[in-house]
């Protein structure tokens, strides 16, 4: 019978021929993966269940990002908790503070591969389906029952696949046809379901500009983000991860599949607006509206794509004095690359602040919260009232060109 | 597990993420109770102090949606509310709910008509709610079976205590 990538899958995870979206399966979960912030509460939930070893050392991932280096008693107290567990279970895939969002680090040190079923303590998790993988974010306590069991259940979704056709004009990127979407389908538009991108814009995209679809899968209630691996990925992968893979792909007339078509031929840069994600309006219809803060990183835009687009456009150029801009690079590599390519560089001379390698000012909880009043513009995947710091701060969704562009004049400005 | 609750209601809107249950600059925190101190902060900094164990939050749709931080529901449960009754829910949170014991319900049309302060009763084996101010009743939507054994066994770290062996034989 036809079938979708997720139903293919998740039918192999779970050692069976076929299974039908809508039913309920017990599958192997290849990779696990918890951080700083939601590690704590796993570890006590695994605790609880009585065992004492973990099912595969090999198969966990263990990252600090959310708030590295720590910046209260708290939070390193966490840190601690996180340390000894990694020891004491003998888990050698752990990085410290310093290496960076685990959504980037997770790809970029080979832990993804097509094919495989990945878990992780974190909403953005179906960002890794941009490699072929069926990945998604789950609780802490399902958490403890993978470190336990090495399985989990999954309700195996229906796909909706976004056929996206039509050539980016310049610095129209990615990150507006995930906003331009998701204001279209709204925040809950595909609850429960797999969201498949293909078409020939994404064939044309990078690896890193397809894991900026699938991290946003979440904000239109996806749980899980995909792209069919092609020879880009496969590249990319193999140049990653000695792991063993294998690539699905959709058949185009599987029954739990429906298809939406998007043209981006005409597509403006998207901004999407105080409090929800899909409260999206063109750059235009928002262009001027004046900034205090802007954040140029997160697992969405915080890859050396975005770097270079940002420097491209501030190569010169000064941040106006209305506003601080903080750039923070979302792993070590990335960080390194831009710094060789001399675009650290273009950011520092501009005014720009450079932090260390984090999820910095996107969940609010450690550097650069908002305070009452402020606005900000972000190049991250929430803009929930609240998120970045005071509830009566106000968050604007773009890309890493609109935030170059805008952080140059003090206010939203369009790219082009 | 009650068959029969009974709370007052405080009402939410659509789309109530989890930044607005818990923000980020808690999730440091681990307790139900410490986390309960600031629930639903991000859109009523005095709920905690306000909501009395028991109660019962009655919402929109896409409740929980975001972030999959379980101090979410924990936040809820330690706040001592009953059950959260929405019309539909984030799927996340939905999950992690259930895994912590925290009861939810789904319901259809039930935020224009249940109102904040209302006493409502909710049947778990006639699947009905009953609003007792206006007498009005909604159905319920059954919990899925295996996630009702869940709850029944008082949470998942319990139902993996009693099924341990079986769940690593499947
Ligand atoms: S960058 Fe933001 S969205 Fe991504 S993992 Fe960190 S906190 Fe979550």
């Amino acid at each position: 019978m036809p079938r979708t990538m997720a139903e293919k899958i998740l039918a192999k995870a779970a050692g069976i021929e076929e299974i039908d979206a809508g039913k309920i399966v017990m599958a192997n979960v290849d990779l696990a993966m918890t951080h700083d912030l939601t590690g704590p509460l796993s570890v006590a939930a695994f605790k609880k269940i009585g065992e004492n070893e973990v099912w595969d050392p090999e198969k966990i991932v263990v990252i600090f990002d959310h708030q590295v280096p720590a910046d209260s008693l708290e939070a390193a107290q966490n840190h601690l908790i996180m340390r000894k567990f990694v020891k004491e279970q003998g888990i050698k895939n752990f990085y410290d503070v310093g290496e960076g969002v685990c959504h980037q680090v997770l790809p970029e040190k080979g832990h993804v591969v097509p094919g495989e079923v990945v878990v992780g303590t974190d909403s953005h998790t179906c960002t890794h389906g941009a490699l072929g993988a069926f990945a998604t974010g789950i609780g802490s306590t399902d958490m403890a029952m993978v470190f336990a069991t090495g399985k989990l259940w999954f309700k195996v979704p229906e796909t909706l696949k976004f056929e996206i056709n039509g050539k980016l004009a310049t610095n129209v990127c990615s990150k507006d046809v995930i906003l331009n979407i998701i204001g279209q389908v709204s925040v809950d538009g595909a609850s429960y379901q797999a969201c498949e991108f293909g078409g020939e814009t994404v064939s044309d995209m990078s690896v890193s500009d397809r894991m900026v679809l699938c991290n946003m899968a979440i904000e239109m209630g996806g749980k899980t983000g995909l792209v069919e691996p092609d020879e880009k990925v496969i590249k990319y992968v193999e140049s990653r991860s000695n792991k063993n893979y294998q690539v699905f792909t959709s058949d185009e007339d599987a029954e739990s599949l429906t298809t939406l078509h998007v043209d981006v031929t005409d597509l403006e840069p998207q901004i999407a607006c105080p409090h929800n994600v899909d409260n999206v309006k063109p750059v235009s219809d928002v262009e001027g509206t004046p900034l205090d803060q802007i954040f140029l990183g997160s697992c969405t835009n915080g890859r050396l794509d975005d770097m270079r687009v940002a420097a491209e456009i501030l190569k010169g150029k000064e941040v106006s004095p209305r506003v601080r801009m903080l750039v923070i690079p979302a792993s070590r590599e990335v960080y390194r690359n831009a710094l060789e390519e001399g675009l650290m560089n273009i950011f520092v001379d501009a005014g720009a602040l450079v932090c260390n390698p984090c999820c910095g000012p996107c969940l609010g909880g450690h550097v650069g919260l908002l305070g009452p009043g402020e606005v900000s513009l972000s190049t991250s995947n929430r803009n929930f009232q609240g998120r970045q710091g005071s509830p009566e701060a106000e968050v604007y969704l773009s890309s890493a060109a609109v935030a170059a562009a805008s952080a140059i004049k003090g206010k939203i400005t369009d790219p082009r | 597990m009650d068959k029969i609750i009974k709370g007052k209601v405080w009402k939410f809107g659509d789309d109530v993420d989890t930044d607005i249950i818990i923000p980020g600059r808690y999730l440091v925190l681990t307790g139900e109770k410490e986390l309960a101190a600031y629930v639903m902060e991000g859109c009523d900094p005095e709920f905690s102090k306000k909501v009395e164990k028991g109660d019962i939050i009655v919402a929109g749709k896409n409740f929980g949606c975001g972030s999959s931080r379980e101090h979410a529901p924990l936040a809820i449960k330690g706040a001592g509310v009953a059950a959260v009754v929405a019309e539909s829910f984030a799927r996340i949170f939905y999950r992690n709910s259930i895994n912590i014991g925290l009861l939810l319900i789904e319901s259809k049309d039930i935020a224009g008509r249940i109102l904040e302060g209302d006493e409502i009763e909710i049947d778990m084996d006639n699947g009905t709610l009953k609003d007792l101010n206006s007498s009005e009743e909604f159905e319920i939507k059954p919990l899925p079976d295996f996630m009702l054994s869940i709850m029944e066994e008082g949470g998942l770290i319990s139902y993996l205590r009693n099924h341990l062996a079986e769940i690593k034989a499947q």
